[in-house]
This record gives structure tokens, C-alpha cells and sequence, in this order.
């Protein structure tokens, strides 16, 4: 079957991304792995959400249903409990290879493709933690989605390696049902989580925040027994005799989020080594013509409400290119972090493209009580924005005017701190 | 006696100090990181979420909310009160699960829609 539009996700973003694309004349599909939409939000059963989009405080799952509220009178096609497994573009036309109990391994086509497939948790491979190998030891996220889906929790006595959010919510979550949730320890010597969850999360119920600490060692035979913590030097390296020792059942790690494209690597689309998503122009547009990124898919966010806006954005990007068949451009100019800064997005700028002003997201890698963000294109100063508690947990956004933009040079941004 | 805090009023999160018997803010650089100080002092609220047992096919709890902050020494007891709800689908937003809990006017409701 040939479509116009094949969103793969189901999420916060693809919903939005559905509902932007949307026009009676498109033939859209959009697939999704679990048994209905919503993504992620489903276990964040915490409140917080909505508050930049929605002007309220909602739940996760209050959040999701909104989204999928505003599509499902559509007539669009979604395929839930199907797998994507492979695409590939030949001669203008995507076909995406997809898998379900109904139809088997089954091919779709279409003239444009959103990924909006979200992101994954890190293991403990990822980030080499010494020791014994014991079971025990899960990413956050996935002990959430146990606890509040499924109805199991998964251990009695708790630590928690990583001040992310998610460790924090799932620190409360815990203690509320029932477990003892010993410390939380954080590699870097601030907190990566919101202070509202440290207060709300940590301090509440008592439970201990050992920043510039790591674990040192595992111990366990069959099912966890205990961990050694250890303070760090600022090169990260563990201090000798700053031991702690806790006996706990159960390691949850919060240590970061990698966007999920792995499973379109016959795409052969450009990735960025610092977002490990895709290299994307201001209309969302990948280095593939034709196929668009967005959401956790593209960069890890720390506020959904920005997925949701970012992912209108792409919705309504691919929506115009396969109406007015726009081409992408081959000189694009770029769009460069300089100092103190982790990652812009996009990367690329395409002045054929119509728009009037580009928004900039982006991270610092330092917190910034007081400072500045500079915007270079070349040696001229284009534009510079005043900013105040900066950190690298939260993402920052800057626009930039198209008439700010005279030349073809690189555009660099950097922040620069004055206290 | 003393008892130290940090201000979740704004993104600044001034580490306040407050004087549990004369009420007495300090460290604050604002006039609200004070009467944040006194509330969390005096009567310090939350808003609560949770899950409940649901008889659904799509998953096993569902999840709830109270419907606006309620005091926080009371958590631990609401969440006991949450253990003996069994729910049955279909179950949709909104849904009172407990009316008026510990007299504050407030609602326990289920914050998902799950129709089979």
C-alpha cells in the first residue's frame, strides 16, 4: 500500500507530529510497537507536564491523552502493536519494511517518513560499572514502567546511581510503595534533576544525595547483595578511602538517554556524535530528502511540551514538502556549539526553505548563575541574549531572525559566564 | 531550632533557613522564598500520585492523582488507602476513586482512560 506520510511512533511527538501533517488530501500511517499511543508518558504518572503547552499542570498520562484526543477523529491510518524494522529510500520512495501478528513482515511505501521513535535507557554496559553481575540491576524507566503498569516493584532495599529526573521521580515512587530507598549518588558535583524533585523527591523523605560520587564496587551472587560508593576527583576518578558501603537488593541506574534510530541504519542519514540523533535542517528535514526527525527521536528533551512543539513544527515541515514539493537544498550553511555549549539544534540552515526566524535549542555544558549567549555567523556578532540560571539540565532556545542572516558562514553560538 | 530548605518558588532555589519556633526566614533573596519557608514549616501540602488495581486487559494498575495538594504527613496513610481499591473497567479521567480525603475537599481521581 502507498502512502504519502509514514509517521514510525506513536508518542508525545508522533501524535503532534500526526496532527500538524494532517490534510484530507494526505494519505498518512502511523505506526506504533505498544498496544495503543502515548509512549513514555503512559508510566509517567507523575505530575508536571502540560505547563508550557497546555497553561496547566498535568499527569503523564492527562498529557498524552490531550494529543491523541486532537487526532483520533483523523482519517489517517494507525497500526499499533507493529514493529518497524527496516527502511530504505529507492528512486524518491521510502518503503518501510514493518511486522505484526496480523499481516507478518509486511512493506509499506511513501513519499515522506517522520521518526518520532523516542529514545532508550543506558545500561550499565554503557557506562562499564565494576563488579559482580548480579540480577538486580535495571535503568530507572524500566523499574517505572513495572511499577506503574505492570504492578510489580522490583526490590525492597534501593539504590539509585544518577540524579536524572527520572531517578528522582522513581526514588519517591519507591519509597511510596514500600521500599527503602537508601541514597541517590551523582557522578558530577551538582544534580542533573529539576530542584523542585530534589526537595520534592529527595529531601521529603529523607533519602541522601552523594554528589561527586560513583559506585566502586557490585556485590552479589545470584540477585544483587550490596555497593560501594566513592567520592570522585574532578577528573572523575574515585578517591581511595571514601568508601561507602550499602546492602540493597536492587541498583536503578539514571544515567542518560540515547534516541532510538538504530534500527534505520540502511538510511545511512547523518548523525550527530553529541545528540547521537539525527543531523537536521530548520524545517526537520534529515540529510535524507524526505525524511524527518523529531522528539526524543532527534535530541533527548527534558520537558515534553517542547516535544510536542518541536514535533508540530516537523509535521507541518513534511506536510509541505510532499504538498509543494519543495527540494532540499544542497548548500546548507551550519550551525555550530562553540564554547561552553553541548549541542544546537538544528545544525543545518536551508535559505531556500521558506521561514522568517530559525529557533535555536541548546544545552550548556556549565551552570551560569549570570551570562550571555553570543550568536556568530563568521567574525560578526549577529546576536546576543541575555540569560540567567543556566545549567545543562535544562535546554535553552534562542530565535534567530532570517534577516539577522547575511552570508553563508557557519553560524556559532556560545555562552559566556559574567558571575 | 533551625531547619535548612531550598526554595522551589523559582528556578534561583535560595537555600533558606527558618527558625521552626519564631517563624523566622533567612537566606532568602525574595519575599515569597519566605512565605514558602512558613508553609512548608507550618503546613507543608503535596499533590499525590499513585496507582490503584485495575481488572484491565491493557495493563494492571492505573493510574490516579489527588486533585489538588493535600498535607504530607497524610501520604503515607493515603497511599495504604489505595491498596484496597480494586477497579473494574471500563475506567476514564476523572473518575472519583476516594471523595473529600481527610476532610481537605480534595478528590483521589483516575488521571488514565482504559475502556477494555
Amino acid at each position: 500500500m502507498n502512502y504519502d506520510l509514514i509517521i514510525i511512533g506513536g508518542g508525545a511527538a508522533g501524535v503532534a507530529a500526526l496532527k500538524s501533517a494532517y490534510d484530507p488530501n494526505l494519505k498518512i500511517l502511523l505506526v506504533e510497537r505498544e498496544n495503543r499511543l502515548g509512549g513514555i508518558l503512559k508510566q509517567c504518572i507523575h505530575n508536571g507536564f502540560g505547563v508550557h503547552h497546555y497553561k496547566e499542570e498535568l499527569t503523564g498520562p492527562e498529557y498524552a491523552v490531550r494529543g491523541i484526543d486532537a487526532i483520533k477523529t483523523l482519517d489517517v491510518d494507525i497500526l499499533t502493536d507493529t514493529t518497524v524494522i527496516d527502511v530504505e529510500k529507492t528512486n524518491g520512495t521510502f518503503t518501510v519494511r514493518m511486522s505484526n501478528t496480523t499481516d507478518g513482515d509486511h512493506l509499506r511505501t511513501s513519499k515522506a517518513v517522520i521518526l518520532s521513535s523516542g529514545c532508550y535507557e543506558r545500561t550499565r554496559g554503557a557506562i562499564q560499572l565494576p563488579g559482580d553481575r548480579p540480577s538486580g540491576i535495571m535503568p530507572a524507566g524500566s523499574a517505572q514502567r513495572y511499577l506503574n503498569m505492570e504492578g510489580y516493584l522490583v526490590g525492597k532495599k534501593i539504590f539509585i546511581l544518577g540524579s536524572g529526573d527520572i531517578g528522582l521521580i522513581m526514588a519517591r515512587r519507591m519509597t511510596l510503595e514500600g521500599a527503602k530507598v537508601l541514597g541517590v549518588a551523582e557522578i558530577m558535583p551538582y544534580s542533573n534533576g529539576l530542584t523542585r524533585n530534589i526537595v520534592q523527591c529527595l529531601h521529603d523523605f529523607d533519602i541522601p544525595l552523594y554528589l561527586s560520587h560513583t559506585i566502586s564496587d557490585i556485590r552479589g551472587k545470584s540477585r544483587l547483595e550490596g555497593i560501594t560508593i566513592s567520592e570522585v576527583d574532578e577528573t572523575f576518578q574515585t578517591i581511595e578511602g571514601t568508601e561507602k558501603h550499602f546492602d540493597v537488593d536492587t541498583l536503578l541506574l539514571s544515567v542518560g538517554l540515547i534516541p532510538d534510530i538504530n534500527m534505520f541504519e540502511s538510511l545511512s542519514f547523518e548523525t550527530s556524535r553529541k545528540t547521537n540523533g539525527a543531523i537536521v535542517d530548520q524545517t526537520y528535514q534529515t540529510s535524507v530528502e524526505g525524511l524527518f526527525a523529531c522528539g526524543n527521536a532527534l535530541h533527548v528533551h527534558d520537558l515534553v511540551d517542547f516535544v510536542t512543539e518541536e514535533s508540530e513544527k516537523a509535521g507541518k515541515s513534511a506536510k509541505a514538502f510532499i504538498m509543494e514539493n519543495h527540494k532540499k537544498n544542497k548548500k546548507l550553511i551550519d550551525i555550530e556549539a562553540s564554547d561552553n555549549i553541548g549541542y544546537v539544534l538544528p545544525q543545518k540552515l536551508d535559505m531556500d526553505q521558506p521561514f522568517d526566524e530559525v529557533e535555536l535549542s541548546f544545552r550548556a555544558t556549565m551552570k551560569g548563575d549570570k551570562g550571555v549567549f553570543v550568536i556568530h555567523q563568521g567574525d560578526q556578532e549577529i546576536l546576543t541574549k541575555k540569560a540567567r540560571f543556566v545549567m545543562p539540565a535544562e535546554m535553552e532556545k534562542i530565535s534567530l531572525k532570517k534577516d539577522l542572516i547575511d552570508t553563508t558562514e557557519p553560524i556559532t553560538i556560545r555562552f559566556e559566564v559574567t558571575q | 531550632m533551625k531547619k535548612e530548605m531550598i526554595c522551589i518558588v523559582c528556578p534561583v532555589g535560595c537555600h533558606l533557613s527558618i527558625d521552626t519556633d519564631s517563624l523566622e526566614v533567612s537566606g532568602n533573596k525574595c519575599p515569597r522564598g519566605e512565605k514558602y519557608a512558613r508553609i512548608e514549616i507550618t503546613n507543608p501540602t503535596r499533590v499525590v500520585t499513585s496507582t490503584v488495581k485495575v481488572n484491565s486487559v491493557l495493563q494492571r494498575r492505573v493510574s490516579i492523582k489527588t486533585t489538588d495538594a493535600i498535607p504530607k504527613e497524610k501520604i503515607f496513610e493515603l497511599m495504604a488507602m489505595l491498596d484496597s481499591i480494586d477497579l473494574k473497567v471500563p475506567v476514564k479521567i476523572g473518575d472519583v476513586v476516594l471523595e473529600n480525603v481527610f476532610d481537605t475537599g480534595e478528590n483521589v481521581v483516575v488521571t488514565m482512560t482504559l475502556d477494555e
